[in-house]
C-alpha cells in the first residue's frame, strides 16, 4: 500500500479538528503508543490524536480517508497480538479520552458507554447498583472498546459467554468518516446480516467504535470458589469433562500448575492458600443465596473427589476469594517476570480435547528443549500456552518458538480448534489464521474488509 | 501441648449499617463469617499442631448460630470446639466478654498456649485477647508478627511495636494475639467437612462456669455505656508531592518504609 506521508499540514488539520491538547506529535509521543503487550514489535505513529467525541473521530477519519493516511485505533494498549501497533505509521487514534459512562437504563438492563471506559470502571459502576456485566477478562485496565474489538472472553465464559454476547448496539465511525449504528436496545434481531456481531471482534479494521450499549444482568449475590488439588495435571484436566457432564455449570473452570502458582507467589510476595499439590482446578459457582450455591458446589465436590481430586478447598468469603483470584489474575505477569522473553499461543479447542492439547505441549517441551508454561480456561477450551526464552540465545529461541507454534496450531486444528480464543489475530497471528482457514475463507474476510474500507486505511496489515 | 484459639462470628461484609436510634448493628439478612483476623490465629495454631503434635480446640462466644464458625474451624483442622452461649452473656461489652471467655477457657482444663486474632472486624478494639490473659493471670504478647521458637517451656516471638519490632521470650502458659499475614490461612476442606459432620460442638452455659455471680456477665457485668454509635467518616486524606523523579522516588521509598509496606 502506498500511503501519504504525514506532513506539518496534516498535523495542523488534526490540531484544528481535535484541539491542541488532544494531538501529540514528535517528541511528545510517549513510548507506550509505539507498542502493545506483544513483545518484539515497536513502531511509532507520526501523530497521535485523542478525540473527545464521535464527531472528532469522524472528522479525523474523513480527513485521513481523503488524504489516504493510515489510521490505527488504540484503546489502552493491553492487547497481546499487535493489533494496536501503527505498523504503517500515520495517525494513531486513541479512544482514551472518550471515557464517559453515558447511561444506565434499568428498564432495558443496558449500560451505554464510550469506548475508552475501563473494564474495572464498568464492573465497579454496575455492581454498586446490584447489576452485573459478566465478561471478566484478566486485564481489568483494558478499555471496553478494546474488549469489544477482540471479542474478549475471560473467566466467566463457561456459564455466561463472551463479550459478543453482551453487546446490544454499537455506534461506529466508518473508514470514510460516515457514522452508523448497528444493533439496538433490543433483545431479538433477525433484520438481515448482523453487522454488530461482525464489528465485534474485528480488531479495529472495519470501523471505530464510538459508543457501545452493553447488556447487563442482575448481580448474583453469592459467589463461591472451589480450589481443587489433584496429584497431576492429567488427572485434573480429565476431571473437567466429568464436571461439565454433571450439568452443574460453574461460572469458571480454570486449571493451574504448581510452578505457575509459585511464580505468582514470588511475583506478588503473597502466599497462595495451598501450593502443596502439582495441579489444581479452580471452579466458581454463583447464585442468589448461600444455601443454593452450597447445594450445587457440594454435588460437584463429590464429583471431583470421585474423579481423583485430593481434596476440595472452599473459598466462601471475600478475603478467601481475593487470596485465590489475585494470584490467578497475576499469572500472566508472573510468568513474564520469571523469564527474559516469551510468546503466547491462545489456542481454543473443543472442551473434551483440553487434556490432549496440554499433554501435547508437555511432549513438545521435552522434544524441543524449551520451557513451556501454561494455564487457562479449562472449562471453555481456551488455553494460554507460553514459550519462554529464559537463557536461550535469540536465534535459537526464535527457531524453537516458531517450531513450537507451528506444532501447536497444527494440533489445535487437528482437534477442531481455532487460532485464538480471546486475544485476537492482530499482526502476530495472521499467518496461522491463514494456514488454518485456507484461501476461500481468507478471501471472504478480505472482501468484507474491502467493502468497509476500500482504501485500506483503517488499521492496515491486521487480521486478514 | 494444648492450644486454644478464640474465634468469633462477625457480619460477612464490612459495610454493615448501624441503626441510628438504637446504635445497634443491623444484622438481619446479613451473611456472617468467621472474623478474618481469627483465620490467622487458627492457621498459626494449625501449624503448631502439625509441628508439635499438639491438641487444638477452638472457643467462641455467641448465639447458637455461631456454631457455624466452630464447624468451619473443624473444616480447617481443629480437634474440638466449644461455644459459650447463654442469655446471661447477652449485651456483654469488651470487659464482660473477656471475662466470660476467660471463665470458659478455664473450664476446659489446661491450655499451654492461647491464640487470638489481633482484633475483630465488627468491634475493632483489639482488647479481648489481652484482657483474657489478665483474667487468667498469664502473660501475653499482642500483635505477634512471627513465631521464632516454641518449646515445652516458652515461646519466642516478634512483636509489632508500630515504630519497631521487639523480640520477646515468654513462659508458657501464655496468650498471643497474632497479626494479619503471620501465615496465609488455609481454606476449609470439603473432605474434613464430610469427616467432621457428626463431630459435636460442645456448649458451655452459665452453669458450667466456676464463677456463678451473674453480675459479672452480660449487660450487668459491663461497665461500658454506649452513648452513640456512628460510622466514621471515610478517610480521604492524600498528599501531593511535586519534584524530580529521582527525588520523589527516594521520598516514596522512605514513606513506604515508614509505613512498613517495604
Amino acid at each position: 500500500m502506498n500511503y501519504k506521508q504525514v506532513t506539518q499540514t496534516d498535523i495542523e488539520a488534526l490540531l484544528a479538528i481535535c484541539g491542541t491538547e488532544n494531538v501529540l506529535y514528535g517528541e511528545a509521543i510517549h513510548e507506550d503508543y509505539s507498542r502493545d503487550e506483544l513483545a518484539g514489535i515497536r513502531s511509532f505513529p507520526d501523530v497521535v490524536v485523542l478525540p473527545e467525541n464521535a464527531e472528532q473521530v469522524a472528522a479525523v477519519m474523513r480527513y485521513a480517508y481523503e488524504h489516504n493516511i493510515p489510521v490505527t485505533p488504540r484503546g489502552q494498549g493491553t492487547g497481546l497480538v499487535g493489533a494496536a501497533i501503527a505498523i504503517h505509521k500515520g495517525i494513531m487514534l486513541s479512544t482514551e479520552r472518550m471515557n464517559r459512562i453515558l447511561e444506565l437504563d434499568e428498564a432495558n438492563l443496558t449500560l451505554t458507554v464510550e469506548p475508552g471506559v475501563l473494564l474495572m470502571e464498568i464492573s465497579k459502576y454496575v455492581e454498586a447498583r446490584d447489576l452485573f456485566y459478566p465478561p471478566d477478562p484478566g486485564e481489568k485496565s483494558a478499555s471496553i472498546g478494546g474488549n469489544i474489538s477482540t471479542n474478549a472472553g475471560g473467566m466467566r465464559a463457561v456459564k455466561y459467554g463472551v463479550t459478543r454476547d453482551y453487546v446490544r448496539s454499537l455506534d461506529v465511525v466508518l473508514p470514510n468518516g460516515e457514522m452508523i449504528t448497528v444493533g439496538g436496545k433490543i433483545v431479538k434481531d433477525s433484520s438481515g446480516y448482523s453487522l454488530k456481531d461482525l464489528i465485534v471482534g474485528s480488531e479495529g479494521t472495519l470501523g471505530i467504535i464510538s459508543k457501545a450499549v452493553l447488556k447487563l444482568l442482575p448481580l448474583p449475590r453469592v459467589a463461591i470458589s472451589l480450589l481443587v488439588p489433584f496429584p497431576d495435571i492429567e488427572t485434573a484436566i480429565s476431571a473437567v469433562p466429568v464436571i461439565i457432564r454433571s450439568k452443574f455449570i460453574p461460572t469458571a473452570i480454570e486449571y493451574m500448575e504448581r510452578n505457575v502458582i509459585l511464580s505468582a507467589e514470588n511475583y506478588l510476595g503473597k502466599r497462595f492458600p495451598d501450593s502443596s499439590s502439582d495441579a489444581y482446578l479452580l471452579l466458581t459457582f454463583d447464585g442468589n443465596s448461600k444455601p443454593d450455591v452450597e447445594n450445587i458446589y457440594e454435588q460437584v465436590a463429590h464429583v471431583c473427589l470421585k474423579a481423583g481430586a485430593l481434596d476440595v478447598f472452599i473459598s466462601d468469603t471475600a478475603e478467601r476469594n481475593e487470596s485465590i483470584w489475585s494470584a490467578r489474575g497475576a499469572f500472566l505477569e508472573a510468568i513474564k517476570a520469571s523469564t527474559s522473553e516469551m510468546d503466547e499461543c491462545d489456542v481454543v479447542v473443543p472442551r473434551d480435547h483440553v487434556a490432549d492439547f496440554i499433554n501435547y505441549t508437555k511432549a513438545i517441551e521435552k522434544d524441543l528443549g524449551v520451557r513451556i508454561a501454561s494455564f487457562g480456561h479449562a472449562g471453555d477450551g481456551n488455553l494460554h500456552v507460553y514459550v519462554l526464552k529464559d537463557e536461550l540465545p535469540e536465534n535459537i529461541f526464535q527457531e524453537k518458538l516458531s517450531k513450537a507454534f507451528d506444532l501447536f496450531y497444527a494440533k489445535g486444528a487437528e482437534l477442531g480448534g481455532h487460532v485464538s480464543g480471546e486475544h485476537g489475530i492482530g499482526y502476530a497471528k495472521k499467518e496461522y489464521l491463514q494456514r488454518m482457514n485456507g484461501e476461500t475463507y481468507m478471501n471472504l474476510l478480505r472482501g468484507i474488509k474491502k467493502v468497509f474500507d476500500p482504501k485500506g486505511i483503517l488499521n492496515p496489515g491486521k487480521v486478514c | 501441648m494444648n492450644i486454644t484459639v478464640c474465634i468469633k462470628q462477625v457480619p460477612g461484609t464490612s459495610e454493615v449499617e448501624i441503626d441510628e436510634k438504637t446504635g445497634v448493628l443491623k444484622r438481619e439478612g446479613i451473611d456472617s463469617k468467621m472474623n478474618p483476623y481469627d483465620l490467622y490465629a487458627l492457621e498459626t495454631a494449625l501449624r503448631i499442631k502439625s509441628d508439635k503434635n499438639a491438641g487444638l480446640r477452638v472457643i467462641s462466644m455467641g448465639p447458637p448460630q455461631a456454631e457455624a464458625v466452630i464447624r468451619e474451624a473443624y473444616m480447617m483442622g481443629a480437634d474440638e470446639g466449644y461455644l459459650l452461649t447463654d442469655r446471661k452473656f447477652a449485651g456483654a461489652d469488651v470487659l464482660a466478654t473477656s471475662y466470660a471467655l476467660s471463665q470458659g477457657i478455664r473450664s476446659l482444663g489446661h491450655s499451654d498456649l492461647i491464640i487470638t486474632g489481633k482484633m475483630t472486624t465488627d468491634g475493632d478494639t483489639a482488647q479481648v485477647g489481652p484482657e483474657i490473659a489478665e483474667y487468667l493471670q498469664i502473660p501475653h504478647v499482642a500483635n505477634v508478627l512471627r513465631i521464632l521458637e516454641l518449646n515445652e517451656k516458652s515461646i519466642t516471638v516478634e512483636m509489632n511495636m508500630a515504630e519497631s519490632v521487639e523480640i520477646q521470650e515468654v513462659l508458657l502458659p501464655c496468650l498471643i494475639t497474632v497479626e494479619k499475614d503471620i501465615y496465609q490461612p488455609r481454606l476449609p476442606s470439603f473432605k474434613l467437612k464430610l469427616k467432621t459432620a457428626d463431630r459435636p460442638v460442645h456448649y458451655i452455659t452459665f452453669n458450667d462456669l466456676e464463677d456463678k455471680d451473674e453480675s459479672h456477665y452480660g449487660l450487668k457485668g459491663s461497665p461500658t455505656q454506649v452513648l452513640k454509635i456512628f460510622p466514621p467518616p471515610a478517610k480521604t486524606t492524600s498528599e501531593r508531592w511535586e519534584g524530580k523523579g529521582e527525588e520523589l522516588g527516594q521520598r516514596l521509598a522512605e514513606k513506604l518504609h515508614e509505613l512498613k509496606f517495604i
